[in-house]
């Protein structure tokens, strides 16, 4: 059974695609959706911008760079994550290792498609975010307890989550199961609702 | 005590709160309708098999195939196999699972197929003060009816399925007044791409939209439905319509409305919907639908949009900005009309209802696209592709050089064996422009079908009034 696991913190160097507007057909092109499984989707991740025409790997595209190994925590531009609501968008950057998303706005459904997943979505003020673009590779710190984003210069900016996200992400909670358990809460609605 | 006055939103979202938001816990929201189909569902059932878990009201569930399935008659029919594997398999797996778990399945052969935001309108299953969803963002599509109605991830279909419940913080509400009204050849299709390039692609983060005004009122509910469409992608949660004598006159006999009776008790309810005298949005937005004229992207998001009698914006220092013109082909500030076009599609869920077929053939009546433009024409659902023909639309479309095909997303999404080619301009009545979305390389322009008709007849961007 796939549950989320528990964070408490994610700490990595940062890597940055400096573009705003970063929607989900970018994130992964429909032309992958023909699948039935959540699995393996990180080899399509950002498929148009880090594979050539004929399918090498685009030497120039930030997440191909050798220093983008082994980064857990991508910044983008504002609005991260527009458009479709497809969850292969965080199940591919999952998968293809990103934990954490930084950006100074993420859109509705991408933000909660990622909650769910255990992907962190982090916003933050645009200066924040402009230092973060213009500085790829700084060493941060993602603490999910306090919700505070701390820079390798010593400060430490907070971010919103709303509670019940939080608890989640820390106790690793299956939402699913907190639904289930409200089942007599659903069935005396039942009675009183009509469709 | 009086109540205080409330918008539709706050209407519709109180009467499905099973348990009321907190401080520290999201809103169990009751959902009236769910709408699935093959590409955003295998992984949830797949999780409702691996917990033991069955549909927990299959009477308010409904699927059905648009995706990735294809538009050639021979491949639907079944007398040639559909082409993509991969697209063959989600939808024999969809089959598996709506038999599996008694969820009533509009399969491949059924005449009342097609687009998911284009059927539930027309079997009448989308009605006003419901709460909607599916896993597909132009859920926002069905707010046209006064139904709260928003695009939902995998995770969240297999908790509707589950529970026929979400977990759901109150979104804040946007209110867009629509004053005056559009002047002739100017469409609903205009009008929102005029809202998103007033607001912004993320103008409406976080927030309901309520569109409203004289310009809204005045708007039939196929053209509502091309508005609230496309909410999400000025990054709205939902877009509404408050619903009156237009929506009942569209929705009274359809199959799943209520009959008699509770026809006259349901009308009676959604006349309560609409926002009070007084009620107060979180924001508002004014705009005159009087000074609009037809629009057209030309850029790589929706809000990069100008007048088709305009020209390509100029500006400095703006990275952002210098990459969208780099992949669409533009110089900053060149005019738009007359700038040349290879493939035209008319369909989506935005633009492939009956009406917008009309409009499109009224162009096509009598002329012939020109030569080297690929057209395509795509209705929403098998059924309005049967409306058309008993028209004569389709031989209209065939007479003009178009494609006539059967309902699906078909090229607005480029996942089902239709798509446009590197390079290409592809001139579109769907509802977005991102790099590669119909295709790798492709370059959209979204407009309306006036305009879609009338650059097809000239191979170029085409103001449709010099046609009409």
């Amino acid at each position: 059974m796939k549950t989320i696991d528990a964070i408490r913190s994610i700490t990595s160097r940062t890597v940055v695609l400096p573009r705003t507007d970063i929607d989900t057909d970018q994130i992964i092109p429909a032309r992958f959706l023909r699948t039935t499984s959540r699995e393996g989707l990180g080899a399509q991740l950002f498929s148009d911008w880090r594979y050539t025409a004929d399918g090498k790997p685009n030497p120039d595209f930030v997440l191909n760079r050798p220093e983008a190994s082994g980064c857990t925590v991508l910044v983008g531009g504002r609005n991260f994550g527009c458009g479709s609501s497809r969850e292969h968008a965080p199940w591919a950057l999952l998968d293809f290792g990103i934990r954490a998303v930084i950006s100074s706005e993420f859109a509705d459904i991408f933000r909660s498609n990622s909650l769910k997943n255990g992907l962190v979505p982090v916003v933050v003020d645009e200066p924040t975010l402009d230092w973060l673009l213009a500085n790829p590779g700084m060493s941060v710190t993602i603490d999910i307890e306090t919700n505070t984003l701390a820079l390798p210069d010593g400060r430490s900016v907070k971010f919103p989550i709303e509670p019940f996200a939080r608890y989640c992400l820390l106790h690793g909670v299956d939402q699913l199961g907190y639904l289930l358990a409200s089942d007599a809460a659903i069935t005396a609605y039942e009675q009183r609702h009509t469709v | 005590m009086a109540t205080p006055p409330k918008t539709l939103f706050q209407k519709v979202w109180e009467r499905h709160e099973v348990v009321p938001e907190t401080v520290d816990t999201p809103a169990v929201l009751f959902i009236d309708l769910h709408l699935i189909h093959e590409v955003t569902t295998p992984q949830a059932f797949s999780i409702l098999r691996e917990r033991g878990l069955k549909v927990r009201r299959t009477d308010l569930t409904l699927g059905t195939m648009d995706h990735s399935t294809p538009t050639r008659t021979e491949q639907v029919f079944g007398g040639a196999p559909i082409v993509m594997d991969s697209a063959a398999r989600q939808v024999r797996q969809l089959e598996v699972n709506c038999a599996e778990f008694g969820v009533e399945l509009l399969n491949m052969a059924s005449d009342k197929r097609g687009i998911v935001h284009v059927i539930g309108p027309e079997l009448g299953a989308t009605q006003p003060g419901k709460t909607i969803v599916c896993g597909d963002s132009h859920t926002s599509t069905h707010g046209a009816f006064g139904a709260l109605a928003f695009g939902i991830g995998t995770t969240e279909v297999g908790h509707v399925l589950a529970t026929q419940c979400l977990l759901q913080t109150r979104p804040k509400t946007l209110a867009i007044n629509v004053e005056g009204s559009l002047r002739p050849g100017v469409t609903a299709k205009d009008l929102v791409l005029a809202i998103i390039g007033k607001i912004g692609v993320s103008g409406g983060t976080g927030h309901v939209i309520e569109f409203r005004g004289p310009a809204i009122r005045a708007l039939d509910m196929d053209e509502r439905m091309t508005v609230c469409n496309m909410s999400i992608e000025a990054g709205a949660r939902a877009g509404m319509v408050a619903p009156d004598e237009t929506t009942y006159a569209y929705l009274k006999g359809r199959p799943r409305a209520p009959q008699g009776a509770a026809w006259d008790a349901a009308v009676a309810l959604w006349k309560t919907l609409p926002t009070d005298q007084g009620a107060v949005f979180d924001r508002e937005v004014t705009i005159d639908a009087s000074t609009l004229e037809p629009m057209i992207t030309w850029g790589t998001h929706p809000g990069m949009v100008a007048a088709v009698t305009g020209n390509v914006p100029a500006r400095s220092d703006d990275p952002v900005f210098d990459k969208a013109l780099a992949y669409m082909g533009f110089n900053a500030g060149q005019q738009l009309a007359g700038a040349p076009i290879d493939v035209v599609f008319i369909g989506s869920c935005t633009n492939s209802r009956l009406t917008d077929l009309q409009a499109a053939a009224g162009v096509l009546k009598g002329r012939h696209i020109a030569p080297g433009v690929q057209m395509l024409v795509v209705p929403g659902s098998q059924q309005i592709k049967k409306a058309a023909e008993e028209l004569g639309l389709d031989k209209i479309f065939i007479a003009a050089g178009a494609e006539w095909r059967e309902s699906g997303c078909s090229m607005c999404l480029g996942m089902n064996g239709d798509t446009v080619g590197k390079g290409q301009y592809s001139l579109s009545t769907s509802n977005r422009n991102f790099e590669g979305r119909q295709g790798v390389g492709a370059r959209t322009l979204l407009a309306s079908p006036l305009t879609a008709a009338a650059s097809a007849v000239h191979g170029r961007i085409t103001d449709p009034r010099d046609l009409l």
